[in-house]
């Protein structure tokens, strides 16, 4: 029961018209890295909106710590967040607060430490991520990766519970991209955080992920340690794993024929 | 023709939809306005920001505004012989019309399009949904101290820009085209009454604040995160406000100033 605290039980949601999920469950075990994979555009950022109560689902159960996040109030999905932290994939940090301010934050509205105590936290959580000589510089003055960093520190800032990435690990150059990989790994470990990583940097992600679950078509179309989706013989997933172009899961986004497409270009000109 | 109906139809629920969903977003801000020293703090950056910042093109537009009143005034009024009732045309044009409605047009143009636009960029760059996940609320955060901001600057705005605006008047009419000063500021001040018309000017003002905040900062959280979806946004700011404020001016006035 403690193991599976974080549970979605036959989730449905739609944009639109678009379905993004139908039915799909997942467990995130404590302590433990999870990552859930799948192409571009399969709602992988939108579970974690659906974790963090961002979004409604239409159908099913969403419980985090026990709490079944839909049916909250305003007050208490605020208290409960203060209990989670979220790596946003482009950052998110405020612009009108210097890297030091922004890691503070979290501290100054949720603790009543003094502030020579925050000082002090905020240095070792800048530390950690190897930018405590940067805590003077403004967002604009830092690059994509040391953005990110900055954005780790302040989601751990709090000591979260939860800690959901979204796409840690996309656009860093190798040096930055090895650098957060152990990171992510070190800080799960060092702090018994309960991770759970999206992205579709699938070898950096499975190389440090305990459970992973892959996406595709609103629905969970695999799942097991990274051993095991290597070693699947399933058609989609060896596609998506070996990169192909070629399999179950389309490229293309759902058209008429492109032969179709270019005839009725003609015709209207014609006209 | 069915199609047409359809289509103002859709557009009535949309309108509704928005209604309802402007008038929830406005009650949660003003219900969850924090009361600490820290949320002070923060409403006073905003009205060094929405406020003090626009103090310029008040002034500015005071003083013009009041100098056109001042000459255009004296041409009309020498023709009668009466020019000596100068101060007094000035001065009420300003406190019951000009000054509310000029004020609350320029603060519309320079302080809430900058409103939507910084909380329109907040929500682009995933500010907005970060303060959500580190458990602050944003419309205690960012939107209350705004709304508030506003409330307290436009009328402020409003009594300098008829201040200023009087200055101005005096200038041409006086210092320039020489109208007796005395007559000047005692006509105004025999005419001019401060709960009739310099308390109906307030009040107005403080209408006009409260519905081009709302719209300013509802624009910006509700908008579209795109470039494109920021410039409507703030477009449609200026626009409905500029709009809501004259609709509103005729209302308030009918029911401030007409002995019907």
């Amino acid at each position: 029961m403690q193991d599976d605290w974080i549970q979605v039980d036959d989730l449905y949601f739609n944009r639109g018209s678009k379905v993004i999920f139908s039915g799909i469950n997942l467990k995130l075990r404590k302590g433990k890295i999870t990552a859930l994979l799948g192409p571009s555009g399969t709602g992988k950022t939108t579970l974690l909106h659906l974790l963090g109560g961002q979004l409604q689902p239409i159908r099913g159960s969403v419980k985090v710590f026990g709490k079944e996040v839909p049916k909250l109030s305003r007050n208490a999905l605020f208290k409960l967040r203060s209990r989670m932290g979220v790596l946003f994939q482009s950052g998110a940090l405020f612009t009108d607060m210097s890297v030091f301010d922004n890691v503070a934050f979290p501290l100054r509205v949720h603790t009543p430490l003094p502030e020579s105590m925050i000082q002090d936290l905020v240095l070792i959580k800048l530390e950690a991520v190897g930018l405590r000589g940067a805590r003077d510089l403004m967002p604009i003055e830092l690059s994509g990766g040391m953005a990110r960093r900055v954005a780790l520190a302040r989601a751990i800032a709090l000591d979260p519970e939860l800690l959901m990435y979204d796409e840690p690990f996309a656009g860093q150059d190798p040096i930055s991209m090895g650098v957060l990989v152990q990171l992510v790994k070190r800080l799960n470990k060092t702090l018994g955080l309960t991770s759970v990583i999206v992205s579709h940097d699938l070898a950096e992600t499975l190389s440090i992920a305990d459970y992973a679950y892959i996406l595709a078509g609103g629905k969970i179309i695999a799942e097991g340690t990274p051993a095991e989706l290597e070693a699947s013989q399933q058609e989609n997933v060896r596609q998506f794993i070996g990169g192909l172009p070629d399999g179950p899961v389309a490229f293309n986004y759902p058209s008429a024929s492109f032969a179709d497409d270019l005839f009725a270009k003609k015709e209207v000109d014609h006209a | 023709m069915l199609d047409w109906l359809a289509g103002l139809g859709r557009q009535g629920v949309q309108l509704t939809h928005a209604l309802g969903r402007s008038g929830l977003f406005l009650f949660q801000a003003l219900a969850g306005l924090p009361r600490s020293r820290e949320a002070f703090t923060l409403w006073l950056n905003q009205v060094y920001s929405v406020g003090v910042l626009s103090l310029i093109i008040i002034l500015v537009s005071g003083l013009f505004i009041g100098m056109v009143l001042g000459l255009q005034g004296y041409t009309i009024l020498v023709d009668f012989g009466a020019q000596q009732a100068l101060g007094q045309m000035v001065a009420l044009s300003l406190t019951r019309e000009l000054a509310p409605v000029v004020a609350a047009l320029l603060f519309a143009g320079r302080a809430g399009s900058a409103l939507t636009a910084e909380i329109g960029l907040m929500k682009a760059t995933e500010q907005l949904a970060s303060l959500e996940m580190i458990g602050v609320d944003p419309l205690r955060r960012i939107v209350a101290p705004r709304l508030f901001a506003g409330f307290f600057a436009l009328p402020v705005l409003t009594i300098i820009f008829t201040c200023v605006g009087i200055g101005g008047g005096w200038l041409v009419g006086v210092d320039w085209l020489g109208v007796d000063a005395g007559a000047f500021w005692s006509n105004m001040q025999a005419s001019v009454s401060f709960s009739h018309d310099v308390l109906n000017g307030v009040i107005k003002s403080w209408v006009f604040a409260f519905v081009v905040t709302w719209i300013a900062v509802y624009q910006g959280y509700d908008l579209v995160p795109t470039s494109e979806g920021i410039s409507r946004a703030t477009t449609r700011t200026v626009v409905y406000s500029s709009l809501a404020v004259l609709g509103l001016d005729f209302v308030l006035t009918a029911l401030m100033f007409s002995n019907l």
